[in-house]
């Protein structure tokens, strides 16, 4: 037990190190906003200011008082803690966002400020789409991600305090990315929105992380790497290689917001939906399908259905994934071998795809009546099914003749939210409804009737979001083809804009219930938190018992 | 450190690594799963073939069936041409009347107009034309700045308040917010203004507001409120208001001076298009 006991004394250099780092950024953010001209970078700079003052200041009384000395012993859960509390928060506020954007479709006469530039659609999309995707999205899968590595290494995190430099400056670079949307600074790449110095934040955050993870893997007591931290250093590294390329820029002046792709033409737009769509392979994708592989297992205590399938799918979904993203492009300047090489690597993508879903879902092979008596079990393997049919519809719609019906249209969307709303959103639920009590020691959540009410209110709303979306997609697309016998357009655009008011409308109310489902799961975990922790010997018997484990090593 | 384990569930033999409790089965992947997987390659495969796919060197392999989507665009561009083909030849030499003359030619032309309306024009002024505030509803027979053929026509190829040489211009002075009258004279030509639409008017203001009305206004909106097409100058006596009839809406005109913009069409669309379009107009509105 000295191993538990003997911690360092020594004030450690990670956390000098950011300390320095922090003092140091002040003094550029300062100076930056000082000598701006440019009123959008000053915001910024301030914000940036104010981060790494409050950095600092909290550092200055962390390390006078002797904190951010680690017990080696012990597993990090209290940045898990706080990304949990995070993602439910971005969740709440993504969502929302999402659900004024889809109003001011259904009624965009009554939901027009022109008064207020930042509530214009245009401002709020991105903020929808950020917030849900890089917030929610991105918060549960660094929280989880530290969760499962420590678990499945054995190992506590690696860095020191430098899991909560990813944390915080994670949160930083959301605010900023929101923040400008709002201000109207975008560099107008879809799902890369923020301008060059967030990019390059976000970069070195990003680097971080994955210093972290790795350092935690290299430290591993099990001799071999678990399946789902294959898929979370897949979507780290991945992530960092499209973000980097993608926003490569010359900005205007080093004390400008506005910067200039390095890329333009349709090689630009082919480098952008390389990164579009491997967002969605990478981040969407593969670091959800490491939560299923740890979270579902677990909940259900039964073995993963088969190991060589993890290992075929992992690797043809990495290989295959990354030339797929020419299928945003059909019928463009983008030249037909390169449609071509798209829509058939989607193509074969398709199988690939499924393996995850195969093996998450026979996973629960001896164990199907969770499905009646765990209602968390069913909101992941739910999950699953919307990963397989999104998985499907992907292939199908990149088919270039289905595709020329398709693309632009509503049924896109739809087909994004089915991805989004049903896999991505149902298995992160998942996942925080398994770790909360986990993570805070208590005996199981405050109530699984809550989370019943959750599961059938959110999947009744992402059933009329697609099927509104199906319904106006497909309708849109044969009004915007339809000729009439001279050749000319039978429709306007407008008109066909006006003939989905009522979709737009199913659309906005499942939206709502989405939200609605997630706001009583943050009351439901809020409530959970507050319960009484077990006792100290139970959780030693519960719990990880990583102290011991580790020491005994 | 191998711990095979039979799982008692399905018989299955596990791999004998475990992490965190979790163990995995050695299941061989599924057959259909591998079978689909291999035919979604071989149809890839064939695909390749047949069609334009891999690049090279010097250019790209252009596939067995020789398909092309720029021949394609090509070859529907000429069957459109077919089918438009002396309709469309008649519309380029044809004069405005000639056309409204022609009951083919018309129909033609009301056709390629509306096509082209309800993706240029519908965004201002509406899908039905009917317009709204600050746009002029093009389904009446009040016109700003003319309703005859060659009136709109004009109108279309060079826009209003473009920015474009040549383009239709007039610009009403913001008499209260650069400060040319006192708030108070504002409020008497707001009622002056209400009296010209013969609706009831606070005589005492009207009366004050008379001459200021002769000296400020009159140039451009006439004596008698009836308003000068040349100018662009709405006619103040009728029920049709572009920026609202109520007395706010009024003095803001008067306090902002607003005046729309219409993009220069000419410099987009080709000449015949804008004569489909004018004679569409012309048509749907009460034409002059």
């Amino acid at each position: 037990m000295t191993a538990i006991t003997a911690r360092q004394e020594d004030t450690p250099f990670g956390a000098i190190l950011l300390f320095t780092f922090c003092a140091v950024g002040a003094l550029v953010s300062l100076l930056a906003a000082a000598f701006t001209q440019d009123p959008s970078f000053r915001l910024h700079g301030y914000v940036f200011l104010g981060a790494f003052v409050l950095a600092s200041s909290v550092m200055t009384v962390g390390l006078s008082s002797g904190r951010f000395r680690f017990d080696a012993g012990r597993y990090e859960d209290g940045v898990i803690r706080a990304g949990v509390i995070a993602t439910m928060f971005w969740a709440v506020v993504g969502l929302l966002a999402g659900v004024f954007i889809a109003a001011q479709l259904s009624w965009p006469a009554q939901l027009y400020f022109p008064e207020a530039g930042w509530l214009n659609f245009g401002r709020l999309r991105p903020l929808h789409t950020s917030g849900v995707i890089f917030a929610f999205g991105g918060n549960a899968l660094i929280a989880t991600s530290f969760y499962v590595v420590q678990r499945t290494c054995k190992a506590r995190l690696a860095g020191g305090i430098w899991p909560w430099f990813v944390f915080w400056g994670y949160q930083l670079f959301i605010v900023l990315a929101a923040t400008g949307y709002l201000a109207g600074i975008t560099q107008s790449k879809e799902y890369a929105e923020p301008e060059w110095y967030v990019d390059l934040w976000l970069t070195v955050v990003w680097v971080a992380y994955l210093l972290v993870f790795l350092g935690t893997i290299w430290k591993r007591k099990e001799p071999h790497i678990y399946v789902a931290n294959w898929f979370y250093l897949a979507f780290i590294v991945t992530i960092a290689m499209l973000h980097i390329v993608n926003n490569l820029a010359m900005p205007v002046s080093l004390l400008n917001h506005t910067s200039y792709s390095v890329f333009s033409g349709v090689q630009d737009a082919l480098v952008q939906w390389w990164y579009g769509h491997n967002a969605v392979g990478f981040f969407l994708t593969a670091g959800f399908l490491a939560m299923m592989y740890y979270f579902v297992p677990k909940r259900v205590e039964r073995p993963v259905y088969s190991y060589r399938l993890s290992i075929v799918h992992f690797w043809a979904l990495i290989f295959i994934y990354i030339w797929a993203g020419p299928h945003h492009l059909h019928f463009t300047a983008l030249p037909q071998w390169a449609q071509t090489l798209g829509m058939t690597f989607s193509i074969m993508l398709w199988m690939p795809s499924w393996g995850g879903m195969i093996n998450g879902l026979m996973t629960l092979s001896g164990a199907w009546d969770k499905l009646r008596t765990d209602p968390v079990v069913r909101m992941m393997v739910v999950s699953i099914a919307f990963y397989g049919m999104a998985t499907f519809e992907g292939p199908l719609m990149s088919i270039r003749a289905v595709n020329s019906l398709s693309h632009y249209t509503d049924w896109g969307i739809g087909h994004v939210h089915s991805g989004a709303l049903g896999w991505v959103g149902f298995i992160s639920f998942g996942a925080i409804y398994c770790m909360v009590p986990w993570l805070w020691k208590k005996s199981g959540l405050y109530s699984n009737r809550l989370v019943e009410w959750h599961f059938w209110i959110a999947t009744t709303g992402i059933l009329l979001y697609i099927c509104a979306m199906w319904v106006s997609g497909i309708m849109e697309g044969l009004m915007w083809r339809e000729y009439t016998p001279q050749g000319f357009l039978a429709n306007s655009f407008v008109e066909t804009v006006a003939a989905k008011h009522i979709e737009n409308v199913i659309r906005t109310l499942g939206g709502l219930m989405y939200l609605s489902g997630a706001v009583i799961m943050a009351y439901n975990l809020w409530r959970t938190i507050r319960m009484p922790s077990l006792a100290q010997s139970e959780a030693a018997a519960a719990g990880p018992a990583a102290p011991v484990a580790i020491a005994a090593e | 450190m191998s711990d095979r384990k039979i799982d008692e569930h399905t018989g299955v033999e596990t791999t004998g690594h475990e992490w965190d409790g979790i163990r995995e089965l050695d299941n061989p992947l599924p057959r259909w799963w591998l079978w689909v997987m291999w035919a979604s390659v071989a149809f890839c495969v064939v695909y390749w073939i047949l069609m334009p796919a891999w690049p090279g060197i010097n250019g790209y392999t252009k596939g067995l069936l020789g398909k092309s989507d720029r021949a394609e665009v090509a070859q529907d561009l000429t069957e459109f041409k077919q089918i438009r083909g002396k309709e469309a030849a008649k519309l380029t030499n044809a004069s405005l009347e000639q056309i409204e003359a022609d009951p083919q030619l018309q129909a033609y032309a009301l056709a390629l107009g509306a096509s082209v309306f309800g993706d240029n024009c519908a965004t201002c002024h509406g899908t039905g034309g009917a317009g709204s505030k600050g746009y002029p509803n093009l389904r009446d027979d009040v016109w700003l700045w003319g309703g005859s053929l060659e009136d709109i026509h004009h109108t279309i190829e060079v826009g209003v308040r473009s920015g474009e040489d040549g383009a239709r211009l007039s610009q009403m002075p913001a008499f209260g917010r650069d400060q040319m009258l006192q708030p108070a004279q504002i409020d008497d030509l707001t009622e002056y203004v209400v009296h010209l639409s013969r609706r009831k008017a606070d005589a005492a203001a009207v009366a004050r507001a008379s001459t200021l009305y002769q000296e400020q206004c009159a140039a451009c909106h006439a004596p008698d409120g009836t308003g000068a097409q040349a100018m662009g100058a709405p006619n103040l006596t009728d029920a049709e208001w572009l920026y609202g009839s109520d007395r706010e809406d009024i003095k803001a005109q008067i306090w902002n001076g607003r005046g729309g913009v219409m993009p220069t069409w000419g410099k987009r669309l080709d000449p015949e298009t804008i004569k489909a379009l004018t004679v569409y107009v012309h048509a749907n509105a009460g034409g002059q």
